[in-house]
């Protein structure tokens, strides 16, 4: 643990040797389906740590665990050094989740006094619709929100109670772009007054622009971990796409080239560099037509890590 | 400023008041049923229709020994709380169980049973308001006297009979889905308020039904309430109490075995 990792948890005069949550070597299944397996993860006080991956790959499950939703099938859950379920837990902890339909006849202001009421030392009100910028929806019924007011009334609702440990299951799923960016801001807003943030997301921009560091998950396990520039050294392939007489066994020579696939007339090609392969390919096949150059996305990020890893 | 709460340490964080969060868990729930008409306007207006069309309206027999006006509020005071118990609790743990309201509160530092004491106390309320109504009209239009103390017992009795169709409710709520449970609410609450003799005295319901009514829950409340105005089959109190009892028992071991399922299926 570095100097800046320590100086929030001093600051509030706690002192917790250990991280402030941790996975150890957990496993859990739902019948026939592994949903994580032996997975370790520690959560240290002041950052924010985002849990990246496409649909399916564990991410939920692991925020269930840590709000004591679920149990673990094998391996151990601890949050605050105890049980992710107990009540004491929870006051120190809020959550946004993914949820379908909240009462909708409640006012905003109604849903927040109630959440408010849980917790030992709730934020005041206005500073709680401050935060979330929902200071006019006060006294609106949720079921006449727009889909981003809703999402940001949930965001309300995980910070009323001025807890110390967030989770922010995929805050920013469904909004556009203006709304992410909001919300973002006041994700940074949370990390600034020192509390610790672990978010879910599967677009590798939002890890990006809020993480301290960045654990990426597939099929409930962790294939990467890092701070966002090395996990984007990792991943910052190129695709090319074009038409070309060369055979896959030889594309997959060239320089730099990660991977080859046809894709009906054409080929996809996957390239740490892709300015080295087309040098390559273009001395190689003067007939090549159709180039197109885009960045790699999540997709082929996780097809270069898993692939590192193998 | 969010800034000086944070400073606080851990040692002495102070417990909310449990007592506040069940009082205010209870009335947000009561205004979140008041606000959906579906709810409050039917579970209300049912038994008060009812028993304007046929207590006020149909004109002054006699059934047994009391006025048809004076026999019809027991009657509908146990049909009125019998709806607003199944329907606050079910439907309403039903929506919220499957799309994932629960999970986001079981998240929260709620005790837990503020969540189901709030359903509780919301219907007790709005069975408290068809009761209190059905009285004012029986004494007002309905000719009906009774002693304050007699009417206080009975307003009690069936008030305090919402407890059984709450724990039934909540059976319901954890097996039913969204969508369904209003229909299966229905699928019990109609044939069990008919066979219990809650719209037709029983004397006039065909034997096997008599004999069915009582396996049925609504018919020892709905017995309970007649004996306070000289009315019902003259049995103790007692083996009613019983039933009530033993029926809420069943119902809270079914309801906990569909908790349970819940929690496997989500973790």
């Amino acid at each position: 643990m570095s100097i800046s990792q320590v100086l929030p948890i001093s600051r509030r005069q706690i002192s917790i040797p250990q991280p402030v949550a941790r996975l150890e070597a957990v496993s859990k299944s739902y019948g026939n389906v592994q949903a994580l397996v032996n997975f370790t993860f520690d959560v240290r006080a002041g950052e924010l740590v985002a849990l990246l991956g496409p649909n399916g790959a564990g991410k939920t499950t692991a925020i269930k665990l840590l709000l004591g939703l679920a149990r673990p099938t094998t391996g151990r859950v601890s949050v605050f050094g105890g049980d992710p379920a107990s009540v004491a837990t929870h006051t120190r902890v809020g959550a946004m989740m993914q949820v379908g339909r909240v009462p909708e006849t409640l006012r905003v202001g109604e849903h927040i006094d109630l959440f408010s009421s849980y917790y030992p030392n709730p934020l005041p009100m206005a500073e709680t619709l401050a935060i979330a910028g929902i200071e006019n929806l006060r006294d609106r019924r949720f079921g006449l929100l727009s889909g981003g007011q809703k999402q940001r009334v949930l965001f309300a609702l995980a910070i009323c109670g001025n807890p110390d440990l967030f989770f922010l299951d995929e805050p920013t799923v469904g909004l556009d772009v203006e709304g992410r960016h909001m919300l973002w801001d006041e994700i940074r807003k949370l990390l600034a007054l020192g509390k610790t943030i672990v978010l879910t997301t599967h677009y590798l921009e939002e890890a990006d622009a809020l993480a301290n560091r960045i654990a990426v998950i597939n099929k409930g396990s962790i294939i990467a971990q890092g701070t966002p520039s090395e996990i984007k050294s990792r991943t910052s392939g190129k695709k090319i796409r074009c038409v070309t007489q060369l055979g896959i066994p030889v594309i997959k020579n060239l320089a730099d080239v990660l991977d080859v696939q046809a894709e009906r007339d054409a080929m996809v090609i996957h390239t740490r560099n892709a300015e080295n392969s087309l040098r390559a390919l273009l001395s190689l096949d003067r007939e090549v037509s159709g180039i197109e150059v885009t960045s790699a996305g999540l997709e082929e990020a996780f097809l270069a890590l898993t692939r590192d890893r193998n | 400023m969010a800034t000086a709460a944070a400073t606080i340490s851990s040692a002495n964080l102070r417990r909310p008041n449990p007592f506040t969060i069940y009082l205010k868990e209870a009335r947000y729930e009561f205004l979140k049923c008041l606000r959906v008409p579906m709810y409050s306007v039917s579970t209300i207006a049912m038994p008060i229709m009812f028993y304007v069309l046929f207590g006020l309206v149909m004109g002054r027999q006699m059934i047994g020994s009391v006025s048809a006006t004076a026999y019809l509020i027991p009657a509908y005071g146990t049909f009125g709380v019998m709806g607003a118990s199944l329907f606050g609790t079910a439907a309403t743990l039903a929506s919220e169980r499957s799309m994932g309201w629960l999970q986001m509160k079981r998240a929260s530092p709620m005790p837990p049973f503020a969540y189901f004491f709030a359903k509780i106390v919301m219907s007790m309320t709005f069975s408290t308001i068809d009761v209190m109504l059905l009285l004012l009209l029986g004494f007002t239009f309905g000719g009906v006297h009774l002693p304050a103390i007699v009417a206080t017992k009975l307003a009690l009795t069936l008030i305090a009979g919402s407890i059984p169709f709450c724990a039934m409710g909540l059976a319901i709520g954890y097996f039913a889905g969204p969508t369904s449970a209003p229909a299966v609410i229905n699928l019990f609450y109609l044939p069990m308020s008919f066979c219990s003799g809650l719209w037709m005295p029983l004397m006039f319901l065909p034997k096997f039904i008599q004999h069915l009514a009582v396996f049925l829950p609504p018919y020892h409340l709905s017995q309970l309430a007649f004996r306070l105005i000289g009315a019902g089959n003259g049995q103790p109190n007692l083996g009613h109490w019983e039933a009530l009892a033993g029926f809420t028992m069943i119902c809270l071991g079914i309801a906990w075995v569909g908790h349970l399922r819940d929690q496997k299926a989500n973790g």
